[in-house]
């Protein structure tokens, strides 16, 4: 992505709370019509990047440029961005129809216009028939559509969404996140959603960002960063992974050789070049595990059924090794569970292995 | 309410407060009532008919039919007392709206302040109440007085040439209003904006308010409930005000708490001082009135 068509550049910001460092050097772009997730554990710096973005945080240094604008030191009413906010923060003492239109009242647009455009996001969010209710009479779902409606109808440049689905049930949550998608598609807007939820966030995103202590761990393609972390926290913190302690043992074309949990692996995919004799971790995803009960897998490791569990689709079964690691498993169930205490044997392709370094 | 088939432990529960109400409110109100339709009389106590139960019931009858509404005619006969109430609207009103123009600054300031600051800040607010209401009055008689603080200080200063009359005039008397009542002004207003949510305010900014903008659309009429009941809770205590006017108010300062006094203690008036109670009564009860049923309507209609 080149600079002309990116429509919002952070470069280096940084923000620190007295001494403790929130936003630490973040550069990122944004482009048109992109659907960008910002993801990370709480107390990442997620939402102090977000408010910093919407203006209601200062920059300790770095800027934002917004639309080629360089908007780092403009107040919040003059930034070309809205706000989802989390709680929502609907006006109480005013009904859904004038919540929608404050931001246009603010703008000083002419009243049939307004009026108008107060119609069309009431229909966006199929509220029409909720246009004079105030908002303590609406439920959760509703309060975010009309939270939805009043930040898009200023039309904003990059809508901002902070944890939007967090106040919602499981259900309406995975509802409301397509419709999401469908209104940023529909619109053709660029937005940015704040969230500590990685389903949220792979659901609704086309790229993403991983945050950890105020810096960018990774940032990419949901898929990609699903597939090929780069650093073992990456690999925890996204999905569910098993990380094998290992060591290198030797650097092929096309593999690498190392040793782990008592014997030798051979894993074709690595983040970073590693070194002969240096530390590693092999990344393998639950599902990419293969629990059998005669050795002769690739990659073998043998160990005692922990535990197993049926949950739904997959059955999830931990194996304890000779050494004391826990590893988890998944498998289509249909398959006979292994049972409590069975001597296994767990193995995996080289393809689906990932050797971390850092 | 249905007290049927409540258990009679909490039968009992319920009971205590009516029989305060009863005790100490309807009982009293009563005899206040009484006492406004007997005549005025040259005796201990008085004024006449006193009802007496020994003499049985033909008896009390009898004193029952001397009772006459000619206390409540002399207050429209004689034009003090309606000239009180006016003058003592017009100090309460002026008082109240002050009181309002100092605390909401006041308040908002508090709301806004940092967290760790807020309980101090409060605390400050009413700290005033430690010391005695009486004292802190008379307090002002020594700074408003011709020879008092505040004129030294513009005196010395230069700013005037000779003392200023402050002192036992009506605006005496609205200052140690004011200054009394504040904190009732200050701590529901507080209240109403500390309540708020944040995030209403940067929601207003986000959306193109300005600061003042954020504050006249969103802050200010969600804080609407918290000035009528401060503006309650200073304007009808105000209304009856005896101390503040008969401390720090000129002889010509009219108000119905002195008016009261004067019928009962200096002219022993008691039926025609009773009456012009009650009349304030009823005149404080049709704004709080008013005040519940808008209250009601509000929450009825969410």
């Amino acid at each position: 992505m080149n600079a002309a068509s990116a429509l919002l550049q952070i470069e280096a910001a940084r923000k620190s709370f007295g001494a403790v460092p929130a936003v630490d050097g973040v550069s990122l772009e944004i482009a048109r019509g992109e659907f960008f997730a910002l993801l990370g554990p709480s107390g990442c710096g997620k939402t102090t990047l977000m408010r910093m973005i919407a203006g209601f945080e200062t920059l300790d240094g770095g800027r934002i440029v917004i639309d080629g604008v360089d908007v780092s030191a403009e107040p919040p009413h003059r930034r070309p961005v809205n706000m989802m906010f989390q709680s929502y923060a609907l006006f109480p003492h005013m009904n859904v129809e004038r919540n929608i239109a404050f931001g246009l009242h603010r703008q000083g647009m002419a009243s049939g216009a307004l009026a108008a455009r107060v119609r069309e996001m009431l229909r966006l969010v199929q509220m029409e028939a909720f246009a004079q209710r105030k908002p303590e009479s609406l439920s959760g779902g509703q309060k975010a559509r009309v939270a939805l409606a009043r930040a898009l109808a200023c039309r904003p440049k990059l809508l901002l969404l902070d944890e939007p689905l967090a106040a919602l049930d499981r259900k309406l949550r995975e509802e409301t996140q397509f419709e999401l998608r469908q209104v940023q598609a529909d619109l053709g807007l660029s937005f940015l959603v704040v969230t500590h939820d990685q389903h949220e966030a792979m659901a609704m995103a086309q790229r993403m960002a991983v945050m950890r202590a105020g810096r960018i761990e990774q940032m990419g393609a949901p898929r990609t960063i699903y597939e090929a972390p780069e650093t073992r926290w990456v690999a925890d913190f996204i999905g569910e992974t098993n990380l094998i302690e290992a060591r290198v043992r030797e650097v092929d074309a096309g593999a690498i050789m190392l040793d782990a949990a008592g014997g030798v692996h051979r894993v074709e995919a690595f983040a970073q070049a590693p070194a002969p004799g240096e530390a590693a971790a092999i990344a393998v995803r639950p599902e990419r595990l293969i629990v059998s009960a005669a050795p002769g897998g690739p990659n073998e490791m043998q160990g005692v059924v922990h535990d197993s569990a049926f949950v739904g689709g997959v059955t999830q079964t931990r194996v304890r090794l000779s050494d004391g690691a826990l590893l988890r498993v998944a498998q289509a169930t249909g398959a006979a569970a292994p049972e409590r205490g069975a001597r296994v044997f767990v193995s995996y392709a080289p393809a689906a292995g990932r050797v971390l370094t850092r | 309410m249905r007290a049927r088939g409540l258990p009679r432990g909490r039968r009992l529960a319920l009971l205590a407060p009516f029989a305060w109400l009863i005790a100490f409110f309807a009982a009293p109100l009563a005899i206040v009532v009484k006492i406004a339709l007997s005549r005025a009389a040259t005796a201990q106590p008085p004024y006449e008919p006193t009802f007496d139960v020994q003499q049985g019931l033909a008896a009390l009858l009898e004193s029952a039919s001397q009772l006459s509404l000619e206390s409540f005619g002399v207050l429209f006969e004689d034009s003090i007392y309606l000239d009180s109430v006016l003058s003592s609207l017009r100090l309460a009103g002026l008082s109240t709206l002050l009181a309002l123009l100092i605390a909401y600054p006041l308040a908002l300031a508090i709301a806004r302040a940092p967290q760790r600051w807020r309980p101090a800040l409060v605390l400050l607010a009413i700290a005033p109440f430690w010391t005695s209401f009486l004292i802190r009055v008379y307090a002002w008689i020594a700074i408003l007085k011709d020879e008092g603080l505040l004129n030294h200080a513009l005196l010395a200063l230069g700013v005037i040439g000779e003392p200023l009359r402050m002192f036992a005039t009506e605006g005496a008397v609205v200052v140690g209003i004011v200054y009394s009542y504040l904190p009732f002004m200050v701590l529901p207003i507080f209240n109403a904006i500390d309540r708020q949510e944040p995030a209403l305010v940067e929601a207003a900014m986000d959306l193109g308010a300005t600061r003042a903008g954020a504050f006249w659309t969103v802050t200010f009429p969600l804080s609407r409930p918290g000035i009528v009941a401060g503006a309650l809770l200073v304007f009808i205590p105000a209304l009856g005000e005896f101390v503040i006017p008969d401390l720090l108010g000129g002889s010509d300062t009219l108000m119905i708490g002195r008016t009261l006094w004067n019928e009962f203690f200096a002219n022993r008036d008691w039926p025609v001082a009773s009456a012009a109670a009650l009349a304030l009564l009823a005149l404080l009860l049709a704004p709080l009135i008013a005040f519940e049923r808008a209250q009601m309507r509000r929450e009825g209609a969410s």
